[in-house]
């Protein structure tokens, strides 16, 4: 509790953090839990609700919409099911984090903890989430048959682990922006609304045209889901690596920007919250 | 000789306060107008403590005392590490835990069981620890039979005593303990106490920031009194107390005084037009207050003095107080009885006597004069009271008679109830062990 120079302050932040592990890993639990305490299918809903998503977007493009999507995009809903999973882990995580430091305003004025324990939470519990959706999309990528190259499969715990290092970042720097600024909380819902619409996720890359495709490219989620569509969903190998790796270290960039910019602030959330 | 167990230097806690416009700032207009930075940055700003040092050595229990807003709560957030002074160091040895809060950071959907984990791991232990206290946890809250229902259908009692039990059972080095103990019935309030006092007994550094001066003085090694962000004193823990206590007279005195200059006597010379001198007195059984009388004898001014002699409003129970009259017979009377009355809250008269009930044969009085009526021991519980004096014939027609008008007021650090306070004593004998009965 003496001062210490800035770096190693967060140093000593950091060990501190890998301390409470176990205490991110009960509240992800907790999280899960309580989520679904009092409802009849309980944990069960983890899978129904991707399910449903899957099966509501079928409907909608193979009965509502039945558009002439090239054939390497079919089935399309299942196309759209590989960017939406991870989208919706990434932009539930986010609108969470905005949000967690306020909710869990009694615990930081009251109780002397690590506060980024509370976004990462969130983003650890939308992983989970995510993750009960990937036997949903397993078994329906085994009923069409869709051809996977083994090779490329490796590729996918990369491509999650980029996608945590981007998101943990993203939600740290929202999470303690929104403590000065209610007004992130609003400004990101919208922002997230229009990201979601930049990122080929109900349409694909090759479908837009070349001066849009540009500025698309200049999204590092549309390289991440253009790499799960790859890996899961396309036939051939996974060509996009280099983009992929790029944006790995664009996120490894963020995280330490989140986590920097969440420590400058740290003094003063007890304050402000 | 000892280790110090919190060290506190030159600590300065500013908070900011920010103008209405600011209050409302969003990021929009901050950016709009560029100043992210500066806007973030307070335009006025409230010290909530200035530059307080002090050292706690390790094993001992520690109160600190003060008003509302004098800083004692902040003081706590700074040692227990929430929050970090503005200037100045705050350094602790061992492992804090803090009451500030009992129970923050319970889920209300999952099972007692889960909060415990969560809340111990939030605390400092590691899961295998709160593991190995976990019964031991549950048996002091006294919840085995609903620690597995969800923390929601707990009453507050049990939530609170949850939230304790966790506390205490992170069995940290210094213990900070932020006016907890109001909460809970008598009995988990006792529990709470004797844990405080095993602490102790192990060699804990212990840090109780109250308002309780009976605790204070029953508990304490040391006392520290903060007054508007600054140490006043700090030292025995009655000693400190004592001086807080006059203080805070001083300050009642003050206001007492203020009201009694603000409110001239009505009737008297100068005073309102129209509140005219009545020659008797309404119904005695529910008068209320007012001045009345004939006015051949006047009390012109009354005065309350200390054990020093001087003025004085507020008064210890047990001292002695002198109620001083200023009389005046404008024309040579023989036919004079001189009378005192006490009054509490409730308009129970405590103690009422003149000179004619106490045998005197005869008075009489010519030009000025003056009275003083001592009380040995004004031995009255905590309170406001209201005092009367009156000079009157011996048939009970008034000369001057003030009714209700005179305030004082009698504190105490014990706070008993009733009226009377007699000097008192108590033995134990036989199997029975009470202690700390400190006065």
């Amino acid at each position: 509790m003496i001062r210490r120079p800035a770096g190693l302050r967060l140093l000593a932040h950091l060990h501190q953090l890998f301390r409470y592990r176990a205490l991110i890993q009960s509240l992800v639990a907790r999280e899960l839990k309580a989520r679904y305490r009092g409802s009849v299918l309980g944990f069960f809903w983890s899978f129904v609700n991707p399910l449903l998503l899957l099966l509501v977007y079928t409907f909608v493009f193979t009965v509502v919409l039945p558009a002439a999507h090239p054939p390497d995009l079919q089935p399309f809903a299942l196309f759209m099911f590989c960017g939406i999973l991870p989208w919706t882990w990434f932009s539930s995580s986010l609108l969470e984090a905005s949000n967690v430091l306020i909710a869990g305003g009694n615990l930081i004025r009251k109780v002397l903890f690590p506060a980024e324990v509370l976004p990462i939470v969130t983003v650890f519990a939308g992983l989970v989430h995510f993750c009960f959706g990937l036997p949903i999309l397993a078994a329906f990528l085994l009923y069409y048959r869709v051809p996977l190259v083994a090779a490329d499969l490796l590729w996918f715990p990369v491509i999650l682990l980029i996608q945590l290092v981007l998101t943990l970042g993203l939600a740290l720097l929202v999470s303690a922006l929104t403590v000065h600024f209610r007004d992130v909380r609003d400004l990101l819902a919208n922002l997230l609304t229009l990201w979601f619409f930049a990122t080929p996720i109900i349409y694909a890359l090759s479908q837009v045209p070349g001066s849009v495709r540009r500025l698309l490219n200049l999204n590092p989620f549309t390289h991440i889901v253009v790499a799960y569509q790859e890996v899961l969903f396309r036939a051939g190998p996974f060509t996009q690596w280099p983009r992929l790796l790029a944006v790995g270290v664009g996120s490894l960039l963020v995280l330490a920007c989140g986590y920097f910019v969440f420590d400058r602030l740290r003094d003063t959330l007890a304050e402000e919250v | 000789m000892s280790v110090t167990a919190i060290e506190v230097r030159g600590v300065r806690k500013t908070y900011r306060r920010y103008s209405r416009r600011r209050q409302f700032a969003t990021l929009k207009s901050a950016l709009l107008s560029g100043r992210v930075l500066s806007d973030l940055r307070p335009d006025e700003t409230l010290d909530a403590l200035k530059g307080v040092s002090f050292d706690v050595a390790a094993g001992r229990t520690f109160g600190i005392i003060g008003r509302n807003g004098s800083g004692k709560s902040t003081m706590l957030k700074l040692i227990a590490g929430i929050g970090r002074p503005t200037e100045g160091t705050v350094a602790v040895k061992g492992r804090v835990s803090a009451l500030i809060e009992l129970g923050a950071g319970f889920h209300p959907e999952i099972s007692g069981r889960e909060n415990v984990y969560i809340n111990g791991m939030m605390l400092g232990l590691t899961k295998r620890e709160v593991a190995a206290r976990f019964d031991e946890i549950v048996a002091f809250a006294e919840l085995e039979d609903f620690i597995d229902a969800p923390v929601k259908t707990y009453s507050s009692g049990m939530y609170m005593r949850l939230g304790f039990a966790v506390a205490i059972h992170v069995d940290p080095d210094v213990l900070l303990v932020d006016e907890v103990l109001a909460v809970g019935d008598e009995a988990f309030t006792h529990k709470c106490l004797d844990k405080f006092a095993e602490f102790k007994r192990r060699g804990r550094t212990v840090l109780l920031v109250t308002h309780s001066l009976d605790l204070v003085t029953r508990f304490c090694d040391e006392a520290l009194w903060l007054d508007g962000g600054v140490a006043r004193l700090q030292g025995d823990p009655k000693r400190v107390v004592d001086a807080y206590l006059l203080d805070v007279a001083g300050v009642e005195n003050q206001t007492l005084e203020e009201e009694g200059v603000g409110r001239a006597l009505p009737g008297s010379p100068g005073g309102p037009e129209g509140s005219a001198p009545r020659t008797t007195p309404p119904d005695m059984s529910r008068a209320i207050e007012g001045r009345w009388g004939s006015r051949e004898v006047e009390i012109s001014a009354v005065a309350f003095a200390g054990p020093n002699g001087q003025p004085a409003h507020v008064f210890h129970s047990g001292d002695p107080i002198d109620i001083r009259l200023q009389v005046r017979a404008r024309e040579p009377v023989s036919d004079l009885v001189f009378g005192v009355g006490i009054f509490n809250a409730d308009g129970v008269c405590c103690y009422g006597t003149n000179t004619d009930i106490e045998g005197a044969a005869s008075g009489a009085m010519n030009g000025d004069g003056q009275v003083t009526f001592t009380i040995d021991r004004l031995d009255l519980v905590e309170g406001s009271y209201k005092i009367d004096v009156a000079a009157h014939r011996k048939n009970g027609a008034p000369y001057d008679y003030h009714r209700l008008l005179h305030t004082i007021r009698v504190v105490s650090a014990i706070k008993e109830t009733g009226i009377f306070r007699p000097p008192h004593r108590w033995n134990f004998s036989g199997g029975i062990r009470i202690t700390g009965l400190g006065q």
